[in-house]
């Protein structure tokens, strides 16, 4: 293992290097010896030198301490309490409806490859991600809430999973940044999200691996004289192909795993479309980096805030559980119309308990997997440690959000197996609940 | 805004039972699991102390429980019926069998307190209440009881047999279930209150059980049995629309407290287990990835994302009742999760410590016995389904049986 780890970037190198000398284009052009030496230079000062690159973003002053979002909400009472804010309510309202009229209709289309450029249009007039970005940037956020972000995710998701992923991808960022960026990484970063059109951006964490664990990348970050170089793989990055920034994260020697801001011109970043079992909608991408060279300014979490990368990770949990609340509570009302209304032996399929057990169990399980996510984002917005919540939130809900998945396509039958229903797809969905990692930082 | 959290003040009176569940019942746990039917005289001592908490506002039984009516202020309560189940839940850490022998907190004392007038209220006051319901033909179908109440000048006629009557020995009081008409179902099925030593009840039989063996369960034949008109709980007109409803509207309150009981056992064996686990050198930090831990630990979490589920759908349930918002979709939700999670948690919680689980050295055995009932009591599990299921799918109990 430990092995691996360590030949993996040099054996990188080496497969380009084969790739190179390969290639029609460098042989045709006589290119082929300048090529290889350039490799060859490459990986001989690769820990030493490193390019300056020039960030396209411009920040006209650093914000404020009291520019920035404020954190660790405490609650007014210490009451028990599952009534939402008035503004959370409003937002639930408004966000369900754009669930029902505009995601619901398309999801289908969106499955297949079909999209409407305009949706991302719409999704920006619902201000998302400009709900993350702080006053002081023109943005409209003031408070750091993972409650009101996990609410979006169960809200938007009951819409339609792949499409929530796309259009909360760029808030993801956002958090992020507000979470664990400097107040000069914020003013520079944050300005494009507070305009008219719609800007892509997204969190990349996972790599290509079975056993993927969120705590052992094998992408590489080496600190250079003018920042860090970055190689490896990611995968399953929301936006992928059309993110203009990202956040990578990488193992930093002697670091650990730490989170870098990239944008899209810098040199060395590959992105490919993924095609995965469902979440199509989503944009999954495989990220390849390579030799991509960042100013030492990308790197999050080193100045006023410390960064925790158990933190983002369970702030993503929490998120990908809300997603997952939505899509179980969408496959729970779908299941409910349709056994009142499929009739067999001469009666509705719902007068039975053979179904009508397994859907109580279905609102019974979505019910447990929504509480503990609900408690796991009150602690964190209240500033309470939430690590277990979190932990035993994701746990919950992916097992469970899949056994309402399967369940789901059961109750409807051989209807359930084909895609004139949506049924089949929310499954396709739901098996991603357990996979997920850093999709979503609430 | 949203908030899981216990306020301060509950955790305070959740912590005063902890205490007692610690000080008082662990420490006679095994000794009234071996004598059953032996009357525990360690607990009179607690009436008194729980009759001051009752009286200081933060009570502990189940006649503290009712539906809150909408109040004017849109202030969010955290009253007693989550008082009751917190309380109930930390009792039950203790010991589940002792928590149903509480005297003067028996599930009569539920429906009185429910609904009463306040003459009753105040001529049954301080008085230790059963509750039975069960025939031997008619379990978790209570609609189809046979006693009978015949009204006889001023005096009510009670016949029939009622079996699985928990207190029904010890209590002061027992709330009986009959019909007044039998032809007119559940409309006619009504409560009627008989004390101790009315001549025509008897107690004929004690049951041996499985588990909760300190808590007495009666088998009470009424022949003839004479009591005062008034002793009637609730009007005495039939009507076809409401009568059964409102009976039934008990269980909303009470669910969630049955709930608390499975949860604390279900916690009392987790905490055992973890502490056994412990000395062997395993701890619960809820690191590493969930594929990549121990069985064992992985185990564990499991069950305690089950068993924080349940605990959190009781609480709901409860501050729903708090609240004034109607809950019985809720009460049976969290019955339903903490029913069949408690008990499964306590059984794998023997498996996991092998022989020491199954040993009598420890109460682990005992637990896997005692939460059986959870998931029967007060509606078995199949109950609590076809309750949540008749609600989310709009069905009649004729159209869903």
């Amino acid at each position: 293992m430990s092995n691996n780890y360590l030949i993996k970037p040099m054996s990188m190198a080496l497969e380009m290097l084969g790739r190179i000398s390969s290639s029609e284009h460098v042989n045709r052009w006589k290119l082929r010896e300048p090529a290889l030496k350039l490799v060859y230079q490459g990986m001989r000062q690769s820990v030493r030198v490193g390019k300056y690159v020039q960030s396209r973003y411009f920040a006209p002053k650093s914000l404020n301490h009291d520019e920035t979002l404020k954190k660790k909400i405490p609650p007014k009472t210490d009451r028990f309490d599952l009534t939402l804010t008035r503004e959370q309510q409003m937002v639930r309202d408004a966000l369900l409806k754009f669930a029902r009229q505009v995601m619901r209709p398309i999801s289908r289309d969106a499955d297949n490859g079909e999209m409407s450029s305009d949706f991302f249009n719409q999704v920006n007039e619902l201000g998302l991600a400009i709900s993350g970005v702080p006053e002081a940037i023109k943005g409209v956020g003031t408070i750091r809430s993972p409650v009101s972000n996990m609410l979006m995710a169960e809200d938007l998701s009951y819409g339609d999973m792949s499409l929530a992923i796309a259009s909360l991808a760029p808030l993801g960022f956002v958090n992020t940044i507000t979470e664990f960026g400097s107040r000069e990484q914020q003013a520079r970063y944050l300005p494009p999200f507070t305009e008219d059109t719609f800007f892509p951006a997204s969190i990349a964490l996972m790599e290509p691996e079975a056993r993927f664990n969120a705590n052992r990348l094998h992408t590489q970050a080496v600190p250079t004289n003018a920042g860090f170089r970055l190689n490896g793989i990611k995968c399953m990055v929301p936006l992928g192909t059309q993110s203009e920034l990202m956040i990578v994260f990488a193992d930093l020697a002697n670091h650990g795993p730490r989170g870098f801001i990239l944008e899209r011109q810098y040199p060395g970043i590959t992105i490919e479309n993924e095609k995965n079992m469902g979440l199509s909608a989503a944009g999954l991408s495989h990220v390849v980096l390579t030799d991509v060279e960042v100013p030492d300014t990308a790197l999050l979490g080193e100045q006023e805030v410390h960064y925790s990368h158990q933190r983002m990770i369970d702030l993503a949990r929490i998120g990908i559980c809300g997603c997952a609340s939505g899509t179980c509570q969408a496959v729970l009302d779908f299941v409910i119309k349709y056994a009142n209304e499929r009739i067999a032996f001469g009666e509705p399929i719902s007068n039975r308990q053979a179904v009508a057990f397994m859907i109580a169990d279905m609102a019974i399980e979505l019910e447990s997997m929504r509480m503990l996510t609900y408690r796991a984002a009150s602690r964190a917005e209240q500033g309470l440690p939430f690590h277990r919540e979190a932990y035993l939130a994701q746990l919950m809900c992916a097992q469970r959000a899949m056994q309402i998945g399967t369940d789901g396509v059961q109750i409807l039958g051989g209807h359930g197996f084909v895609c004139e229903y949506p049924v089949e797809l929310w499954y396709r969905q739901l098996r991603a609940v357990g996979i997920l990692e850093g999709t979503f930082v609430v | 805004m949203i908030h899981l959290e216990i306020p301060k003040k509950l955790r305070q009176v959740g912590d005063m039972a902890h205490a007692v569940a610690e000080g008082m019942f662990r420490p006679i746990s095994r000794k009234y699991d071996q004598f059953e039917h032996a009357y525990p005289e360690e607990l009179d001592m607690l009436r008194s102390i729980l009759q001051g908490m009752a009286d200081g506002g933060t009570g502990m039984g189940a006649d503290g429980l009712s539906q809150k009516k909408k109040g004017k202020t849109k202030e969010i309560k955290n009253g007693n019926n989550m008082a009751v189940v917190l309380n109930m839940m930390e009792i039950c850490w203790g010991d589940s069998g002792l928590a149903l022998t509480i005297p003067g907190q028996g599930l009569g004392n539920a429906a009185i307190a429910a609904v009463a007038t306040p003459e009753q209220k105040k001529r049954f006051d301080g008085k230790w209440a059963a509750m039975a319901i069960t025939e031997p033909d008619a379990g978790s179908d209570s609609a189809a009881i046979k006693t009978t109440a015949i009204l006889d000048g001023d005096e009510w006629l009670l016949n029939g047999e009622k079996i699985f009557v928990t207190c029904g020995e010890r209590a002061d009081l027992v709330v009986i279930w009959a019909t007044l008409d039998q032809s007119l179902g559940r409309a006619a099925i009504k409560s009627f209150v008989v004390e101790k030593g009315t001549s025509g009840m008897k107690v004929t039989h004690l049951e041996k059980k499985l588990g909760i063996r300190a808590s007495d369960t009666a088998t009470i034949i009424l022949d003839n049995c004479r009591i005062p008109r008034n002793n009637i709980l609730g009007s005495e007109s039939i009507d076809t629309k409401k009568s059964f409803a409102g009976v039934m509207q008990t269980f909303d309150n009470t669910r969630p407290v049955v709930a608390a009981m499975s949860v604390g056992v279900a916690k009392a064996a987790l905490d055992l287990t973890c502490e056994l686990l412990n000395r062997e050198g395993l701890s619960f930090q809820y690191e590493g990835h969930r594929f990549e831990i121990p069985a064992i630990e992985a185990e564990i979490y499991r069950m305690e994302a089950d068993l924080e589920a349940a605990r959190l759908l009781m609480f709901k349930a409860a501050w729903m009742a708090d609240n004034g918002k109607p809950n019985s979709k809720e009460a049976s939700m969290a019955k339903a999760k903490a029913g069949r999670v408690g008990n499964e948690i306590t059984l794998r919680c023997v498996e996991l410590c092998s022989s020491l689980g199954y040993s009598e050295n420890h109460l682990l055995e005992k637990w896997a016995r005692d939460s059986k009932i959870f998931d029967i009591f007060e509606g078995t599990q199949q109950i609590q389904q076809l309750v949540i299921a008749r609600r989310l799918l709009k069905k009649r109990s004729k159209d869903l049986k």
